[in-house]
């Protein structure tokens, strides 16, 4: 799936080829290129569809998977917190053993 | 004693993401509410050390993850490290693009995505281990920076970065384990209705 840009110009983002462009595409989707990368990355995917098309699967997988991870909290489990940090508060306004452990250990 | 109402305001809308993100940890229930029971617990002990206006969701993170591994992995005495097997980038795209597709209005790529169930794509996660399959969890789920991630989970950011990214791929590779297994790739193009 070699797409070669071809001719490089004087100014505009440098150029990239596919190998780099999908090298690089997780830090591009995470956002966590520096802006003149993610540009360069970012003109690439503009010309090569091949490329594009792939960006854009990873980026619908990852729709995907943070879809199906949202749970639905059991009513119970916001009952039994709800209690538990009413029943912490108590012990810490004197009524309790003193010092709480901050952080655990 | 920190404030029980602003703890209660600040931090109980992070529940269902805690919850969830519980569940592909402890890979049970019971536990994954054991868990966020006791991230509740111990954030709100600290709360008083926490300053407001910083990432209160990231804290709350950090507190379910170094609870999950000190408590919950120590109490199975699973192996500190374990490895996935390198991947190839794009191993699924480049496996369900060569397939082919049924309906020429999308890509067989595509449509196969659209065919996972959400038990797949959990069943596929919680395969990985553990420091990959947090690390992938808090990119992809949560959307947390890489700077974040190593925060939350105390290893440095290239380490941070390796996780993720093998994590997905192994993840891609396990997920076209499970299509495969269901007759969703690789079968006869005209499977796909």
């Amino acid at each position: 799936m070699k797409e070669e840009v071809g001719t490089k110009k004087e100014t505009g983002p440098p150029d990239v080829d596919c190998v780099e462009a999908v090298h690089q595409l997780y830090h591009y989707l995470d956002g966590e290129l520096t802006e003149e990368r993610r540009k360069a990355i970012s003109y690439h995917l503009d010309l090569c569809g091949s490329c594009a098309d792939a960006a854009g699967f990873e980026q619908e997988l990852r729709v995907v998977i943070a879809n199906c991870c949202r749970d639905r909290v059991p009513e119970s489990l916001k009952a039994r917190i709800a209690e538990a940090l009413h029943l912490e508060a108590e012990r810490g306004a004197g009524t309790g053993p003193g010092v709480s452990d901050p952080g655990g250990s | 004693m920190a404030d029980q109402a602003r703890f209660t305001e600040l931090a109980m809308e992070y529940m269902p993401a805690l919850y969830s993100a519980a569940l592909r940890m402890t890979r049970n229930p019971s536990d994954a509410e054991d868990l966020v029971q006791e991230t509740y617990l111990k954030a709100y002990r600290a709360f008083a050390g926490f300053t407001e206006g910083t990432n209160l969701k990231a804290w709350l993170y950090r507190i379910l993850t170094n609870t999950y591994i000190n408590t919950y992995r120590a109490a199975k005495r699973r192996p500190e490290i374990a490895d996935v097997e390198d991947v190839e980038d794009l191993y699924l795209y480049r496996r369900l693009a060569s397939t082919g597709g049924g309906d020429p209005g999308r890509s067989a790529e595509d449509l196969a995505l659209e065919r996972f169930t959400d038990d797949d794509v959990k069943a596929a996660l919680e395969s990985l281990p553990d420091a990959f399959r947090i690390a992938v969890l808090l990119a992809d789920v949560e959307g947390f920076s890489y700077k974040e991630i190593a925060d939350i989970t105390d290893v440095p950011i290239g380490t941070v970065m390796s996780r993720i990214h093998r994590g997905r791929r192994a993840l891609q590779k396990a997920l076209h384990e499970f299509a495969e297994a269901r007759g969703l790739v690789g079968t006869s193009p005209s499977a796909a209705e």
